[in-house]
């Protein structure tokens, strides 16, 4: 770099050190203006959800409250049977929770792993402080259960407060006599059915919104400017209206006294005891989420179809091609961009979607989001983040794709 | 789109089908926003059109839904309508104290979303911002991020925020603070994609030339830059608003019984009670929203205006 050498500010310094000065201190004033707003963000945002996942690895109400008895599972490998050691300990334990209050906290932990296993902490509880030696004769005495292997294994999986045990629970697993995983029985096959459920409802969605948003968007793109812009505030009012509103209009239209099953009614479509049932199941949930999301369809689509140049649909049609040549070779390759921008977007936004199906969805629209709410609402906290993580990871993929794929920057709004 | 002259009877055909099915869609996206309207008025508690309405008979409608939701919760709602049945509505009204807290709310959440994201789109549209598209991704992910996620978050955050330093300094759960930060957070990407839409047709040299003309960063900023971003910070802040004026589950989560919104309000109303008193409610936030949408199309022209982008 002789060259630069040579080259000076007015003052003496090199041109190139000035330069690189001058630009780190661009970096930083441009830099300083976003801190501010990524420091809240972080703090409120990213810090409560990470502090949120960490419960789902995470629960100390067993190895907590049960110090004895987690200390003789530590001593003893898996597979020892529970010795009298290990019911007098489990007997101390239980006097202090009964002492504490805290037979609950434990026997939550423990339900976890084993259902039904939170009566057994605090109905023993309620009389281990009458309890005298052999312990074991003692427990057993007060509920049978005490010699059940899978409440031993329960135990010994609760006693320390690091575990993977909910994220078992979420993929339907659990441990058998001897702790090893086993699948659930096909009927309490809860979490994964309602995982592929959201992904397929959410898939179809999106793949309704492109049919009836393609069109739209295309008779949006080639109309000219001034009756394209009339017709665009007809997508954008619903993206404007409380979603609320929307969700309350199609409760109206939808049941089984609503507008829709009347009109059918008096054209004679349907007998009058033979109204649809179009909302309170997957029916309504598919409808309305349509209906809300397809605006997010719509404006990407739009906004790269509005810059088609038409002069390649006329070349091809003056070359030979069919109109539906036209269409699938030419015109169609030239708005991928936007299928995939509109359709990532109504996906990710579909998979995490919870107001709608909890209004309309009844019992089978229901989807991953409503799961995780319940289990906040049984105060299963952990379940719930193990859940939320998951669903976190798979929207966090979608949205690195997103980003990838069409960039961020390139979101608009109307 | 018209059809080109050449064209047979079959894709005349089809072009008449493809209109009618966008004629359809469009019913589709505004019929149900409509439907709400004729409905508030209805005479009876049912949710659909009664035969007294369809033959526009006058009886058929009222104002007794609207009515409803000023009477609704006070404590002497037949008394004569005066100044101290105003203050008991002002007072104690569900409906009216909903519609004070949700612009309370908004209001807050939407100054500090406005300032906070305006500074950094700022940031972030000049030329050398380092990490820009991570950045930009992690600004922009409460609007991905599932809302029931952000809300059990925040739950458990706001439940005791010093927490995690190890020190007990009260909640925000069942405060006006916690709802607001929370209605912040969930609008501040609206007002990052408006604000960085609009600086990106910003002409850079602007800035410059204020400067060599001798203007202060001060000068330069208020007198230059903010009167061409300003029809983008206010689009933000409506979306902003918007936002918070609709958001429900992070409400459900961390407001108490002192801060319930209106939008909380309609949830228990079409859970547990439902009356044509919440299509009233629809009404007045559908007519919110064709006003809040008639504004910022108006800014966005007056944006490409001032810009000299003109519409193609």
């Amino acid at each position: 770099m002789a060259d630069s050498a040579l080259l000076t500010t007015a003052d003496g310094r090199p041109l190139a050190q000035a330069l690189a000065e001058a630009q780190g201190r661009a970096r930083r004033r441009a830099f300083w203006l976003v801190v501010p707003l990524l420091l809240f963000v972080l703090v409120s945002f990213i810090l409560p959800i990470g502090q949120m996942l960490h419960r789902s690895v995470h629960h100390d109400g067993f190895s907590a409250n049960a110090p004895a008895v987690s200390a003789w599972f530590a001593a003893n490998p898996p597979g020892t049977q529970p010795d009298e050691a290990a019911f007098a300990a489990l007997a101390q334990d239980l006097r202090a929770m009964q002492a504490n209050r805290t037979a609950g906290e434990a026997g939550t932990r423990v339900n976890y792993v084993l259902p039904e296993s939170r009566s057994l902490f605090t109905k023993t509880a309620r009389s281990a402080k009458d309890m005298t030696p052999p312990f074991k004769a003692a427990l057993l005495a007060a509920d049978p259960k005490w010699d059940d292997p899978r409440v031993w294994a329960a135990m010994r999986s609760s006693s320390s407060a690091y575990t993977a045990d909910f994220y078992m629970v979420a993929l339907d697993f659990e441990r058998g006599p001897d702790g090893s995983l086993e699948r659930v029985p096909e009927n309490r096959q809860i979490y994964v059915y309602l995982f592929v459920k959201t992904f397929v409802l959410s898939g179809l969605i999106t793949l309704i919104c492109l049919l009836i948003g393609f069109p739209v968007a295309h008779l949006l793109a080639t109309l000219p400017m001034a009756r394209a812009n009339l017709l665009m505030i007809l997508v954008l009012l619903p993206f404007w209206t409380s979603l609320l509103v929307r969700t309350t209009s199609w409760m109206a239209l939808l049941q089984g006294e609503g507008v829709i099953n009347d009109l059918l009614v008096w054209i004679g479509v349907i007998a009058g005891d033979g109204r649809l049932r179009m909302i309170n199941n997957q029916t309504g949930t598919i409808i309305v989420m349509t209906h809300i999301l397809l605006p997010f369809m719509i404006l990407p689509l739009y906004s790269v179809m509005r810059v088609i140049p038409p002069s390649y649909a006329r070349a091809a049609r003056s070359l030979g091609a069919t109109s539906w040549t036209t269409f699938r070779r030419v015109y169609l390759p030239q708005t991928l961009p936007g299928i995939g921008a509109g359709s990532l977007l109504v996906f990710i936004l579909a998979v995490g979607y919870y107001i709608t199906p909890a209004l309309v969805g009844g019992a089978d629209g229901q989807l991953i989001s409503n799961l995780i709410d319940f289990h906040m609402d049984k105060s299963n906290w952990s379940l719930a983040a193990a859940l939320s993580a998951m669903l976190l990871v798979g929207v966090l993929i979608l949205y690195w794709l997103y980003e990838r794929l069409v960039g961020i920057d390139r979101l608009k709004l109307g | 789109m018209a059809l080109p002259p050449y064209a047979d009877p079959l894709e005349r055909a089809w072009h008449r089908i493809y209109q009618v099915i966008c004629a359809l869609v469009f019913v589709f996206l505004i019929a149900p926003i409509l439907v709400v309207i004729p409905l508030s008025f209805n005479v009876e508690p049912y949710f659909s059109f009664t035969e007294k309405m369809l033959s526009f008979d006058p009886a058929g409608y009222s104002l007794r839904w609207y009515d409803t939701l000023l009477t609704f919760g006070m404590q002497a709602p037949e008394a004569p309508r005066d100044g101290a049945w105003f203050a008991d509505m002002w007072a104690n009204s569900t409906w009216v104290n909903a519609a004070k807290n949700s612009v309370i709310v908004g209001f807050w959440a939407t100054i500090l979303a406005t300032i906070l994201g305006t500074l950094a789109a700022l940031g972030l549209s000049r030329p050398e911002m380092p990490w820009r598209r991570t950045i930009m991704a992690i600004l922009i992910s409460p609007m991905i991020v599932p809302i029931i996620i952000i809300a059990t978050g925040m739950f458990f955050f706001y439940s005791n925020p010093c927490g995690i330093i190890g020190i007990e300094c009260g909640r925000l759960t069942s405060t006006y603070l916690g709802v607001i930060l929370a209605h912040t957070i969930l609008g501040i990407p609206f007002v990052i994609i408006t604000v960085t839409a609009t600086l990106s047709g910003f002409d850079q040299s602007l800035i410059r030339a204020a400067q060599s003309l001798g203007a202060n960063p001060r000068t330069t900023f208020f007198k230059v830059v903010m009167p061409l971003i300003l029809p983008g910070v206010v689009s933000g802040a409506l979306f902003a608003f918007v936002t918070s004026f609709d958001e429900v589950v992070a409400v459900l989560f961390i407001a108490g019984p002192e801060q319930q919104t209106i939008p909380r309000q309609m949830w228990n109303g079409i859970r547990e009670q439902i009356s044509p008193a919440i299509l009233a409610v629809a009404t007045i936030l559908v007519v919110i929203s064709i006003l809040l949408l008639a504004t910022v199309e108006l800014l966005r022209r007056r944006s490409e205006r001032l810009r000299g982008v003109s519409p193609h």
